[in-house]
């Protein structure tokens, strides 16, 4: 039949989506279930049934109000919707598309600054030591953020409890995960 | 018996009692946990929210490590390592060109053959047989178990537990001589890894759930996962400015609630650490042995008359 036509036309986001994805945008009906579950949707702008909606539309004005929300940034990945959802839509990892793209574009919601740097800080003690380092982390976090009073109050009563470790462990394998780090990041796009 | 064991940074830092719980509690069932050499980091939220292939290599070399030191059994008991790593196994089943991707970045062979246990499967697996004979000193309180959202979601890939409702903790509970109470918040998510760069999000998550757990009467929250833990226990004073109320029973990891059941003391595991204080009453039924344990026959004559 239409094949070679079915083949040509351009792709559109929601082919992207469902070959990165697997998500059929167009199997949403609307029902609410995700976003009755979904714990930070009354945080978000667009609850997740309505992220679907906005890109049934196929809307690029839409599409350019997701990549730039702050809803995509307040998803935890908790995986309730997908739980819950009677046509079985990957929510998450739609929501995991989305983050990837609106960095890779840099169009990330300025308010989502403080969840990027703690995201970045953690991938670069990772990246550094080959494991996740927390007071390394908290304070490469806080220069980034320069959000300096929050946390102080937890951080000697940690120490005291043996939680905090004063050095990183470096790993062996550390030119090893610097590799991997290397391999993934789009030379075009930047560092992560 | 050797069990192969991916402690997870978290365990090596802010959890080192879960760390310390798990090794002792192995050691009483003569339980060999190898540590998998040289092992990486995850990469958790911040791997698979910024970047796809990282957050399948990280995981992908851990698991290559431990195929190489032949390692068929692998015990994960953060619930996000486990979660992580769960994911992963599958996303690289199936999709084969994906998987030989995956393996040239991290310039490891990797098959896939290692069983990931979460640590309910883990404890089911080498423990639960043999673990009512050794309990000496029931776990006498009202307990409510919590599982969070990663131990049993996606079910479709992790087909562990019930979503809704799971009741394999509520069982260990019980075999320790708990009493696992019915509660509502079991499976709701915590806010987890949040905690620092939304703060208010985690206290408001957290406070529902703790709030939910003592309004049913529970003495302990028991949980298998850092993250929850530290949600739930350091983060107490935001959630209790949160719920205005002063909740101050502890957060309990389930190796600990086990390893005090079978007679392990406070210290070794680690109980001192909590952030909010652990102070259980001594119940009776702790001091007499559980075979002679007299309170049924009480019950049931107070039935009769
Ligand atoms: S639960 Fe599924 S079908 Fe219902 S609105 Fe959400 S995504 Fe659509
Ligand atoms: S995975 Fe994200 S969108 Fe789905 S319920 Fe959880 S927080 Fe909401
Ligand atoms: S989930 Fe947390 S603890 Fe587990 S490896 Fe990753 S960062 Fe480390
Ligand atoms: S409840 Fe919180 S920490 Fe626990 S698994 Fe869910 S998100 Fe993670």
């Amino acid at each position: 039949m239409s094949a070679s036509h079915e083949h040509t036309h351009p792709d559109t986001l929601n082919d992207e989506i469902r070959r990165e994805t697997g998500v059929i945008v167009n199997k949403c009906y609307q029902c609410g279930k995700c976003s009755a579950g979904c714990p930070v949707a009354t945080e978000m702008e667009y609850p997740p049934s309505l992220v679907m909606r906005m890109l049934q539309t196929e809307d690029p004005l839409h599409v350019e109000k997701l990549l730039k929300s702050m809803t995509i940034w307040l998803c935890v990945t908790c995986e309730m919707c997908l739980t819950r959802c009677p046509m079985e839509i990957d929510i998450p990892s739609l929501m995991d598309f989305m983050r990837q793209k609106s960095y890779r574009a840099k169009k990330t919601n300025p308010q989502a600054k403080k969840i990027i740097s703690f995201h970045k800080s953690f991938l670069d003690s990772i990246n550094y030591t080959g494991r996740l380092y927390e007071m390394g982390l908290i304070v490469d976090y806080k220069m980034r953020t320069g959000a300096m009073m929050q946390d102080v109050a937890v951080a000697p009563k940690m120490f005291i409890k043996g939680k905090l470790n004063p050095v990183p462990e470096f790993i062996k394998g550390r030119k090893k995960i610097a590799a991997i780090f290397n391999k993934v990041q789009d030379k075009k796009e930047g560092k992560l | 018996m050797k069990v192969g064991f991916y402690p997870g940074c978290s365990m090596k830092g802010g959890a080192r009692e879960y760390q310390e719980s798990v090794s002792a509690l192995a050691k009483v069932f003569d339980i060999e946990l190898v540590e998998i050499p040289d092992w990486n980091c995850c990469g958790a939220t911040a791997a698979h929210n910024l970047n796809k292939e990282l957050s399948l290599s990280l995981p992908a070399r851990i698991m290559a490590l431990a195929e190489r030191e032949g390692i068929s059994d692998i015990v994960v008991p953060c619930a996000a390592c486990y979660n992580r790593l769960s994911i992963v196994k599958h996303e690289l089943e199936a999709d084969k060109s994906l998987s030989k991707r995956v393996a040239s970045i991290i310039d490891l062979k990797y098959e896939g053959t290692t069983q990931i246990l979460n640590i309910i499967q883990f404890i089911d697996k080498y423990i639960t047989d043999r673990l009512e004979e050794k309990v000496v000193k029931p776990f006498d309180y009202k307990t409510a178990c919590y599982y969070g959202c990663l131990l049993v979601r996606p079910h479709s890939i992790l087909k562990f537990d019930r979503v809704e409702d799971p009741q394999s903790m509520d069982v260990l509970v019980k075999k320790a001589g708990g009493d696992a109470i019915d509660w509502a918040y079991k499976t709701e998510c915590c806010g987890a890894g949040m905690s620092v760069s939304r703060t208010d999000t985690v206290a408001r998550l957290s406070g529902n759930i703790m709030k939910d757990a003592v309004d049913r009467a529970a003495e302990v929250v028991v949980v298998a996962c850092p993250m929850c833990h530290s949600n739930l226990d350091m983060r107490r004073p935001e959630i209790n400015k949160f719920l205005n109320e002063k909740i101050d029973i502890p957060i309990l990891y389930i190796s600990q609630v086990l390893g005090l059941a079978v007679g392990l003391d406070a210290k070794t595991l680690g109980l001192n650490r909590h952030m909010t204080e652990v102070n259980l009453p001594v119940k009776p039924a702790m001091e007499v042995p559980v075979a002679s344990e007299p309170k049924k026959v009480v019950n049931t004559q107070k039935l009769e008359a």
